[in-house]
């Protein structure tokens, strides 16, 4: 398990230390600490609140922290963010836009300096080689909104491979998707094909954890364990996140998880 | 016999004019329009353009023209509208009609206060028929401002508008993409003040953008037949409102919900033909 000693010890790609999100007076993360090598499938889980899409909007650059630190290869979230590629959730998406797959795809390469059109013929390449990757080239023409929720969230990983970053970020991909799109999705997580990446995969699946992620990240606010699924997910730390709110969380100040 | 019909009108300078600002205020309603359906932005374009009646009334009164007016006034409003939206916590739409309704009402108190002498009818439904000739400088340059605008910034736009948090961590300047639309979407609204008026400005935003979505399967086909729908209903309303002796506005109109209207038969039909 990582403790506050270890965390820089190992050559590390991300590290949390003290971390510390508040929204105004309320605290969404407190003084989570955890540190992840390169290259490992992690799998955060905790309670709806209980700060997984807080730490994943804190890794992107998107929030600040109140307290403690938090380093992305060395830098802060805001100077790293070339390196993190960033799956939302579904629903914070405009599914209004009826855009084709590759469309969808191609957003991946656009960035502050794309202006006018760009090289068509070279990013045309680069989305088909993306969504093979995640096998759906033949839907590179359909309309996003007519695939199902697996297909879907399998042109979004494409979006986020084809940028090229070290860190993919999923937040609860499987949520509103059947087990077998899952699987299919875990499959591609865990392909030779990303090996090298760093994948921090939101879910509410706790079942057989150790067998598709390295390590899992337990979240209810503050950090209950990380490690090793099958030697972290004890009874003792699943009550500590699943358990009553109410009582776990009357006089959560921080640097305090209340009683 | 149609020829004659169609060309007939315009054997006059101020039907040139009109067919001028009737062209390039349904390609600028009609482009920003499928961005405003899509994100669901109808209410704060409608509030765009009835906000801009005080600052209309206040420049009126010290000598300027409603067309001289319409940029400054577009850009302070998109940036107070935007701002407010943001940092209440009442909601977006509750925000906005606060705004709009206060605005608006400000606006016929002022022109009372003032003494200004604005033909309200022409400033609620338009006239077109009065355009001037620096009016059409002014919406041509308005008109090639907010296409070269998107034109530009389509890509970043589009990701913007389908998500906002995925093209933020990208690094893409999400506040200014933001101001930018408001901004865009607001001079397209006021430079489009003259031609169909304060009312009815929201019809030629929408209504062609709607009528669009309805028959194609993809956004940029929709942005494609859009600009077609926009510049037929201005066109065509303009020539009906010529022949029949009826007001432009209105006319142009009547013909985007006529076409919203058959756009909607055919994608019913073609629903059953399956």
């Amino acid at each position: 398990m990582t403790t506050k000693e270890n965390i820089y010890e190992s050559e590390s790609l991300i590290v949390s230390d003290g971390c510390c999100v508040q929204y105004g007076e309320a605290l969404a993360i407190d003084d989570v600490t955890f540190s992840i090598t390169k290259g490992k499938k992690i799998a955060v889980v905790g309670p709806n609140g209980g700060g997984k899409s807080t730490l994943f909007k804190a890794l992107a650059g998107l929030i600040p922290l109140s307290s403690g630190s938090l380093k992305i290869d060395g830098l802060d979230p805001l100077k790293a963010k070339g390196m993190i590629s960033y799956i939302p959730q579904k629903d914070s998406l405009n599914w209004n836009f009826q855009l084709s797959v590759k469309q969808v795809v191609e957003m991946g390469l656009t960035d502050k300096s794309t202006l006018l059109s760009f090289n068509q013929k070279k990013n045309a390449e680069m989305i088909n080689e993306s969504l093979d990757q995640v096998g759906i080239l033949d839907k590179s023409e359909e309309n996003i909104n007519n695939l199902s929720g697996g297909q879907q969230q399998r042109v979004l990983l494409a979006k986020a491979l084809i940028q090229d970053s070290t860190i993919l970020l999923l937040d609860e991909a499987f949520s509103a998707i059947d087990v077998g799109a899952q699987e299919d999705i875990m499959k591609i997580i865990n392909g030779s094909d990303l090996k090298e990446k760093t994948i921090l995969v939101a879910t509410h699946d706790i079942n057989n954890l150790e067998d598709k992620f390295d390590e899992v990240l337990c979240l209810n606010r503050h950090c209950c364990a990380f490690g090793d699924p099958l030697e972290v997910l004890t009874e003792e730390v699943i009550e500590e996140m699943y358990g009553s709110h109410e009582n776990m969380f009357l006089d959560h100040k921080p640097g305090s998880h209340g009683s | 016999m149609l020829s004659e019909l169609l060309i007939d009108p315009f054997q006059y300078d101020f039907m040139i004019r009109a067919l001028i600002a009737a062209v390039f205020c349904g390609v600028t309603l009609s482009t920003l329009g499928t961005f405003t359906i899509n994100r669901n932005m109808g209410f704060m374009a409608d509030a765009m353009a009835h906000a801009t009646l005080p600052i209309i009334a206040v420049g009126v009164f010290f000598g300027f023209s409603i067309s001289e007016l319409g940029a400054p006034a577009a850009v302070v409003v998109a940036i107070f509208l935007g701002f407010i939206v943001k940092n209440t916590k009442i909601g977006e739409d509750t925000s906005i009609g606060i705004i709009f309704s206060t605005f608006f009402a400000l606006g016929f108190i002022l022109i009372k206060l003032l003494n200004v002498t604005i033909n309200l009818e022409d400033l609620l439904f338009g006239q077109i028929l009065a355009v001037n000739r620096s009016d059409i400088y002014i919406i041509t340059a308005l008109f090639l401002i907010v296409i070269g605008i998107i034109v530009i910034f389509f890509k970043q736009l589009l990701f913007y508008s389908f998500d906002p948090i995925g093209a933020e961590v990208k690094g893409l300047n999400t506040n200014f993409l933001n101001y930018l639309f408001l901004i865009t979407l607001s001079l397209a609204v006021v430079s489009a003040l003259q031609t169909v008026g304060i009312i009815l400005v929201l019809s030629m935003l929408i209504i062609p953008a709607a009528s669009a979505k309805l028959i194609t399967n993809t956004f940029i086909d929709s942005i494609k037949v859009s600009i077609a729908f926009g510049i037929i209903s201005s066109v065509a309303g303009l020539v009906i409102s010529y022949h029949l002796d009826l007001p432009t506005g209105p006319s142009m109109s009547l013909v985007a919900s006529t076409v919203f209207l058959l756009s909607y038969i055919s994608s019913k039909s073609k629903i059953k033909n399956r």
